[in-house]
């Protein structure tokens, strides 16, 4: 520390009155910004939870829940959430397929195999990917990978889940490599160097000591990456299309929650209206299983996570 | 560590040459993964720039928005981007700095601050367009104020604080004990300690956790499009309860429609966001690494 550059203390009269006053007048604003953080959680429970309620005088909770018709802006209004849980959960899935692999496959390299310098240029590039506007990855799937899966199947419909399940995989995918990164180069030396000493080679070295003692640290990277891919809206909304439908196949035009809710913003719904209230009713639904999924990941940080000295 | 009556790992002691070869298949398979995701990056950034230069001229930064692709420009989103952008720093970065200072100088550990704590992870990972929910139902409806920039500001906010909190928190925590400790043996208050030094020591790290917090909000869009940013704008505001347009709204607007003419300006808007947030996160390393040469 070069402390010369930093203004020298002032000593005051800690015992005066009016520093005290000031010291306690300032911690107090601090706590109240503090506070903020709280009123907004607190915000959101009571918001998405008073129209939900009157949402739910409307409809009855085994209509929304069970029912299999999403229609509420035409005539006869249907409010069947699953073909909307059912997109998100389409394009989660398949995100998941493609971000985990890659992703875990790419944290290995770096961790375990890839020179310094390697590693100083690749980790960068991946927050770089990590930062890139999902707006923008919504471009890249409607101008590069739609017409490519066009190419490959034929009869592919122009708004598919396939093109939004790539996109967020892609999206997703640094997130996984850096964070599943951190939890493996945590991993003492000592533990790889004991196997080597017995023989294993590098693969059994990784797959059978580094990953199983960074396990906590993967798993929860990939329970954040699936949460986000839940939330992810811009690119889902841009590639998947906006036909609520429970499609078994990944080349039709389905819609996820994200991409209801934006739907009907760009609507402009008059507040009040059966319409306005679904989308508190989505949204609600969408943060508690976001909630549910980050608690969960942050649960399995604490608790299995291998403690070494 | 595993339990005694399970062998940690099993060595198959068989042919040693295939354990050999398997283990070069799995490195370079891992290998070749990860140069493909970089090269991902490369083909991103190559088809932007292949379908946006051609476009990208001062006619292009300078004029509004348009029905005709030849006179379409983003003047407007730029002008709405950096008001946001100004606005947001305004309000987020004071509360987030003061609520990490709090939770690190003046937490006392009690059940209401461990509860904080809690609440800010939890809150950092909450989908951006929940908060636009909550923004259009509290600061549109509620207050008021409408589809404006403050509206705007105010949730964009409220998403960047538990990041520029957590990176804030990381960076307070990195400044020595000894540093307190001197100030307060030469009779300094808590505060007086934490406002000449902790925070100064502290403050290239709150600075590359802002910047990055803030290119987070430059490039956010679903919050936006909730709270009502216009999509077609063609004046400048002139203040906080102006409605608005921004650069994602604007992108998202054209990639929307089905003309190749309209994706290409889309692309056209893109760079410029890109060289936006380029420019933030190379200051944010600048400093970050002026910040370590400095305590090194």
């Amino acid at each position: 520390m070069t402390t010369d550059t930093y203004q020298a203390v002032k000593v005051s009269n800690i015992n005066k009155r009016s520093t005290r006053w000031a010291e306690f007048l300032i911690q107090s604003g601090l706590g109240l910004c503090a506070l903020v953080s709280i009123i907004t959680t607190i915000a959101i429970i009571i918001i998405l939870g008073k129209e939900g309620f009157s949402f739910f005088q409307h409809v009855s909770p085994a209509e929304f829940f069970l029912g299999t018709r999403w229609v509420p802006l035409l005539e006869p209004q249907s409010f069947g959430v699953l073909p909307l849980v059912w997109g998100t959960l389409l394009v989660t899935f398949g995100a998941a397929v493609i971000a985990i692999p890659i992703g875990l496959a790419s944290a290995i390299y770096l961790s375990e195999y890839a020179s310094d310098r390697v590693r100083s240029i690749v980790k960068p590039v991946l927050e770089l990917l990590a930062g890139i506007p999902t707006v923008v990855y919504g471009f890249f799937a409607l101008t590069f990978i739609t017409p490519l899966l066009k190419g490959i199947f034929p009869d592919i419909q122009v708004f598919n889940a396939l093109s939004g399940a790539i996109v967020v995989g892609i999206m997703v995918l640094p997130m996984i490599a850096t964070l599943s990164d951190n939890a493996l180069s945590a991993v003492p030396q000592t533990l790889r160097q004991g196997a080597y000493a017995l023989g294993a080679t590098s693969y059994e070295v990784t797959t059978q000591v580094v990953v199983p003692a960074g396990l906590s640290g993967v798993m929860a990277s990939f329970l954040l990456a699936i949460s986000r891919a839940i939330g992810e809206t811009m690119a889902v909304t841009l590639a998947a299309g906006a036909t609520p439908n429970i499609s078994l196949t990944f080349f039709e035009s389905i819609q996820t929650m994200t991409a209801y809710i934006v739907q009907i913003s760009l609507g402009d719904a008059p507040a009040g209206g059966i319409a306005y209230q679904t989308l508190f009713v989505v949204a609600g639904l969408l943060f508690v299983i976001t909630l549910i999924l980050n608690v969960l990941s942050q649960k399995i940080l604490m608790r299995y996570q291998e403690v070494y000295d | 560590m595993s339990t005694p009556d399970k062998p940690a790992f099993q060595l198959d002691y068989g042919d040693l040459k295939r354990r050999h070869r398997k283990a070069k298949i799995f490195a370079n398979f891992c290998a070749t993964i990860t140069w493909m995701g970089v090269a991902l990056l490369a083909v991103l950034l190559a088809q932007v720039s292949i379908d946006g230069f051609k476009w990208l001229d001062w006619q292009f930064i300078s004029s509004f928005p348009s029905r005709f692709p030849a006179k379409a420009g983003i003047a407007s989103a730029l002008v709405g981007t950096l008001w946001l952008i100004s606005l947001i720093a305004i309000i987020s970065i004071p509360i987030g700095v003061a609520t990490a200072l709090y939770l690190e100088e003046f937490n006392s550990k009690n059940r209401l601050n461990r509860l904080i704590e809690l609440n800010i992870s939890n809150l950092a990972g909450v989908p951006s367009i929940v908060y636009g929910i909550i923004g259009l139902a509290v600061f549109v409806r509620q207050l008021g104020l409408e589809r404006s920039l403050l509206s705007g500001a105010l949730t964009m906010s409220l998403l960047i604080l538990p990041i520029i909190i957590i990176a804030s928190r990381e960076a307070i925590k990195t400044v020595p004990m000894s540093i307190r400790h001197a100030a307060f043996a030469l009779g300094a208050t808590r505060w007086q300690t934490t406002w000449a030094h902790v925070l100064p020591a502290a403050s290239p790290g709150i600075l590359t956790g802002v910047i990055l917090a803030l290119s987070r909000a430059i490039g956010e869009t679903a919050p936006l499009i909730m709270i009502g940013g216009l999509t077609y704008v063609a004046f400048f505001p002139e203040g906080p309860m102006d409605s608005f347009t921004a650069l994602p709204i604007q992108i998202f607007n054209w990639v929307a429609r089905p003309q190749q003419e309209f994706h290409e300006l889309a692309a056209g808007a893109i760079i410029v966001l890109l060289a936006v947030l380029l420019l933030m996160n190379a200051a944010a390393i600048v400093i970050r690494h002026k910040a370590e040469q400095k305590f090194k």
